[in-house]
């Protein structure tokens, strides 16, 4: 019998939170301890997926299937394909990297730091193994409470309880209307074939009329959108980010943004093909206005915990533009600059939160030449700086590359747009890394900062590996998604030849 | 003249029975009992309770009428029977530390718990409307005198007559429905014979709609429903906590029983009318009680105010007048009994002696000094607001899919919306607990046994059917099977 593996990954970290909440709150050390020892074994864990995966086969792997609720056609069932994969793998491979980043930074209520990381973790991984979509709205909601928790408890005391809120209220509003969409689709599904079901891959077989796709679509895209978040629904995330602790931003721009992008592939485009085709005007408009506009806005900013905020939405905006243009390169190249940005964007965090954690301080102009004291951090700094860039050779360049291959093909004008972005990011980042790290030490206060602890740089080296790797040989992880996307590609090309058909037979029920 | 005796199972009512029993022998014991010895009433209540729970579970599955076609005997009915056995136990559990704090422990206010829950089990199995009427009028008794037990509290005094004087206009509302009913049915007031005869008589429609629209309004004060709601707030908030908390568990549920098994059963015809002011009262009873939420200070009020956007919550469960509605309005009030209980259980630890902190501010700080204490809060607010894994999500989203199956799109948007709005107040909560520091410190809580149990077993309760709801489903499916109108 195989093991189930899925299942071991959501529910171990609950355990693990469980077993925390006996340990001694006074014992930091041991509960850091402990909460590493059990991210690491959660990361092992996750490795037989990486290594057992098929990835000839866009088919569901390492399914598991329980009878949840029967007689409302749920059930706990849980599979991945490649695009779960890597967003797993991204999430156990940051967690342990995570704690770590805690052991100075995090100096009260340690135990519940820990137990509200642990349980986001479970519910991270929820939502991208979740095939049923109950369970994955279980799970996209169940992860709300922690995050809200940590931004509330241990973020910055001046702003951190309107940043939680905001969080929290922004997600469920979002959410509850796809609930309703949910729950419309299932009756529309169980009417027409007379079984009642949540199962996504059942659904994805229903053909709806396309007036009824229309809505679900906004209302499903309502939600992964201000996940993502796509311009205009990105407000909530600066605040967030800025106000949490360093690793509430690491696992907020690096895995729960993901989670909106993740959300239009699994679900929005596959359930809903021919409103997918219908708004890729609107969808890639908005997503190349996110990228010029999160550049802009990250300019001029003061604080650097907000700059690189407003970079993710930036960034997020490739992303989506890369989804939206249904091709392959475009698709590929999406998909991996999901891992990108976790990699970079998190790594910048957690540059950012050493830095403050030294100085008390994010603001640039309290900075300036800080490579002198600090030369490790200040070469670490400037290699995911470029990464973040798109500098060849680095894991930025290959997702910006394909994103932008895939747009040139369907549309060259969103292409054009989208690809000053680049040269924006270029200008706001490198800009910033000046005004911080070059010159002359202005501020007395800079020149005895202590450089990178072992524990600080044991940190980056595997984030610098993989942003080397992904540079260098992206195939390792493109392959693993190949077959997912041509399968994806194909739902989309078959939806965009039945779409005429479908609309006359729409009107045809009208009359 | 003959007079013919019908035929009758005293089983068939067992519970109400054992429950009027022992509320009389607690009155009894207490009169012969030395002055001063009061420990025997709520174990003689939580007895009697135990006993009818156990009847009720042996009754179940049964189906019938009884009495003379006054009594039905089904397992809707047993349903809510253990709702209130749970609702009625969980509230004297609640009870016993809070009422010695004021020096109220009489026996007395075990038996009228008793008596009201005999009410409400009138109310949940009456197959006449009379049977209805009477039930309410007992239940309602009993809560009038409960509110107004702190009788040197001037607040409870305002409570208790509030709530009498409104209720007395809202009995006499529902009477002249039913008087109308008469009339315009031809005579007779059998829920079962309703819908035919109704459906004969269309010259009479007019009569009908205003009856039913009477009805709506006595229904509508007790499960307070905007507009019918102003007596809501100020008498939760004077009345003793305990009691308020039974009132907005075993009231309301018991008021939604019957509203529900009245228009299942007898109104299928009118549906359409209906349906469509209660829409209009379910949409504004969410959004007024929400709002409103927001603006209190007092953590009675508040939870007063977010018990009338619920019963907004489960209008929606009744319009959408199908199976999943009425399986979703039995489950929420299942759910609803354990996390407000579950509330109102914190809500008395930390107001501790005499209700001294009971504003939301008291609550600053508290997830540190008493972090259990704060956690089982914090899972009530969240189930409150419907988050999952919690009862409270469970809940609403039969409701909202009941909405969906019946077509009622827009009504399941503005309710999801309104529970954004809800996530606010509830939020504020452990915002308060978690991310304030403490105005003062809290001192020590006195965790008295009784009331740490029944935070126990409620939150143990909300997250076992939030994560395995099935169990309860299929016992709301087999009981709803009662409303043959119902898809």
């Amino acid at each position: 019998m195989q093991l189930p593996i899925l299942s071991i990954l959501v529910f171990f970290p609950v355990l693990g939170a469980v077993l925390l909440a006996f340990l001694d709150r006074k014992n930091h050390k041991l509960l850091k301890q402990v909460t590493l020892g059990l991210s690491l074994a959660e990361f092992l864990f996750s490795l037989p997926l990486w290594f057992q995966f098929d990835s000839q086969t866009a088919a569901m792997q390492f399914v598991e299937r329980y009878n949840w609720l029967p007689q409302y056609g749920i059930s706990y069932y849980v599979g991945i394909d490649g695009f779960s994969l890597l967003l797993i793998m991204l999430s156990t491979f940051l967690t342990p990297l995570c704690v770590l980043a805690t052991w100075t930074d995090i100096q009260h209520r340690v135990k519940e730091f820990m137990i509200c990381l642990l349980t986001l973790m479970a519910g991270m991984l929820g939502v991208f193994v979740a095939l049923d979509l109950f369970l994955f709205y279980v799970f996209w909601e169940v992860m709300l409470i922690p995050m809200y928790l940590l931004i509330g408890i241990w973020g910055n005391p001046a702003r951190r309880v309107y940043a939680a809120i905001k969080f929290f209220l922004f997600t469920m509003f979002g959410s509850v209307l796809m609930l309703v969409a949910i729950l419309v689709l299932y009756f529309y599904y169980g009417k027409a074939t007379g079984t009642y079901t949540f199962d996504l891959l059942k659904l994805y077989s229903l053909n709806v009329p396309f007036r009824m796709q229309f809505w679900m679509f906004l209302a499903f895209g309502l939600a992964f959108a201000i996940k993502v978040p796509m311009f205009p629904f990105h407000t909530w995330l600066p605040d967030a980010h800025t106000e949490a602790p360093t690793v509430g931003s690491v696992i907020l721009a690096a895995v729960l943004l993901k989670m909106g992008t993740y959300g239009f592939l699994r679900f929005n485009m596959p359930l809903f093909p021919q409103a997918a085709h219908y708004f890729v005007p609107l969808f890639s408009i908005l997503a190349v206005i996110g990228i010029v506009y999160g550049a802009l806005v990250s300019m001029v900013q003061k604080d650097l915990k907000r700059l690189v905020a407003f970079s993710s939405v930036s960034h997020l905006g490739f992303v989506m533009l890369g989804l939206f243009t249904f091709t392959m390169p475009g698709v590929q190249g999406g998909i991996i600059q999901m891992i990108n940005h976790g990699l970079s964007t998190g790594a910048l965090f957690l540059i950012v939160g050493m830095i403050y954690e030294r100085r008390h301080t994010r603001m640039i102009a309290d900075f300036g030449g800080l490579s002198t004291p600090m030369p490790i951090y200040a070469a670490i700094f400037m290699i995911v700086t470029l990464s973040s860039i798109g500098l060849p050779g680095l894991n930025g360049f290959v997702g910006e590359f394909l994103i932008l291959l895939g747009a040139f093909k369907t549309n060259m004008l969103y292409a054009i747009v989208a690809a000053t972005g680049v040269i924006f990011a270029a200008c706001y980042m490198l800009w910033m890394f000046q005004r911080v790290m070059f010159g002359e030490v202005t501020n007395e206060k800079n020149k005895e900062l202590k450089d990178l602890s072992c524990r600080e740089i044991a940190i980056f080296v595997p984030l610098l590996l993989f942003i080397v790797w992904i540079g260098v040989y992206p195939n390792t992880f493109l392959s693993k998604t190949k077959a997912s996307t041509e399968n994806f590609l194909a739902l989309m090309e078959k939806a965009k030849t039945t779409e005429v058909s479908l609309s006359h037979g729409d009107k045809g029920e009208a009359r | 003249m003959t007079l013919t005796i019908p035929t009758f199972s005293l089983e068939s009512i067992g519970p109400w029975i054992t429950l009027s029993v022992f509320a009389i022998a607690i009155l009894l014991t207490d009169a012969l009992s030395p002055k001063g010895n009061r420990t025997a009433a709520p174990v003689l209540a939580l007895v009697g309770l135990a006993v009818a729970g156990f009847q009720t579970v042996s009754l179940w599955g049964k189906t019938g009428m009884d009495f003379a076609r006054m009594v039905y005997v089904d397992n809707f009915s047993f349903f809510f029977y253990i709702v209130f056995i749970l609702g009625t136990g969980l509230t004297v559990l609640l009870s016993l530390q809070y009422l010695k704090d004021y020096g109220k422990n009489l026996a007395e206010y075990y038996a009228l718990l008793l008596f009201a829950t005999v009410g409400m089990m009138l109310m949940a199995s009456g197959s006449h409307l009379i049977m209805i009427f009477l039930g309410i009028e007992v239940m309602s008794i009993a809560v009038y005198v409960l509110a107004g037990l702190f009788r040197e509290d001037a607040r409870s005094n305002e409570a208790a007559l509030k709530y009498l004087l409104l209720g007395a206009f809202a009995s006499a509302f529902l009477l002249f429905g039913m008087a109308m009913l008469y009339g315009a049915s031809g005579g007779t007031l059998f829920l079962n014979d309703l819908p035919a005869r109704l459906a004969g008589a269309e010259t009479f429609k007019p009569l009908t709609l205003l009856a039913v629209a009477l009805l709506i309004v006595g229904f509508g004060f007790k499960v307070a429903s905007v507009p019918f709601h102003m007596w809501t707030p100020d008498v939760y908030e004077g009345a003793p906590t305990s009691v308020t908390a039974f009132m907005a568990v075993g009231v309301k549920a018991a008021a939604f029983a019957a509203f529900a098994r009245v228009f299942f059963l007898a109104f299928p015809v009118l549906q359409p009318d209906w349906q469509m002011v209660l829409w209009v009262l379910a949409v504004a009873t969410m959004t007024l009680g929400n709002i409103v939420a927001i603006a209190q200070t007092n953590i009675k009020r508040m939870l007063a105010y977010s018990s009338i956007a619920h019963a907004g919550y489960l209008l929606v469960a009744i319009i959408a007048a199908n199976q999943l509605g009425a399986v979703s309005l039995m489950y929420y009030l299942l759910a609803y009994t354990l996390m407000n209980l579950g509330a109102f259980g914190v809500v008395i630890l930390v107001g501790r002696k005499k209700d001294s902190y009971l504003s939301i501010y008291d609550y600053s700080g508290l997830g540190f000094q008493h972090p259990v204490l704060a956690a089982s809060m914090a899972l009530f607010m969240f189930a409150l607001a419907g988050i999952p894994p919690t009862a409270g999500f469970v809940g609403k989203f039969y409701v909202f899919s009941a909405a969906v199956q019946a077509g009622y799109i827009w009504l399941a948007i503005i309710g999801v919306m309104n529970s954004v709005v809800s996530v606010y107040y509830y939020l504020r909560i452990t915002v308060l607990m978690y991310m304030k520091p403490a105005e003062a410190d809290l001192g020590p809580v006195s965790f008295a046994p009784a009331v740490t149990a029944t935070l126990a077993l409620t939150a143990l309760g909300v997250l076992l059917i939030g994560v395995f709801p099935g169990f309860i489903y299929d016992l709301a499916m087999n009981s709803v099977k009662v409303f043959p109108g119902l898809l």
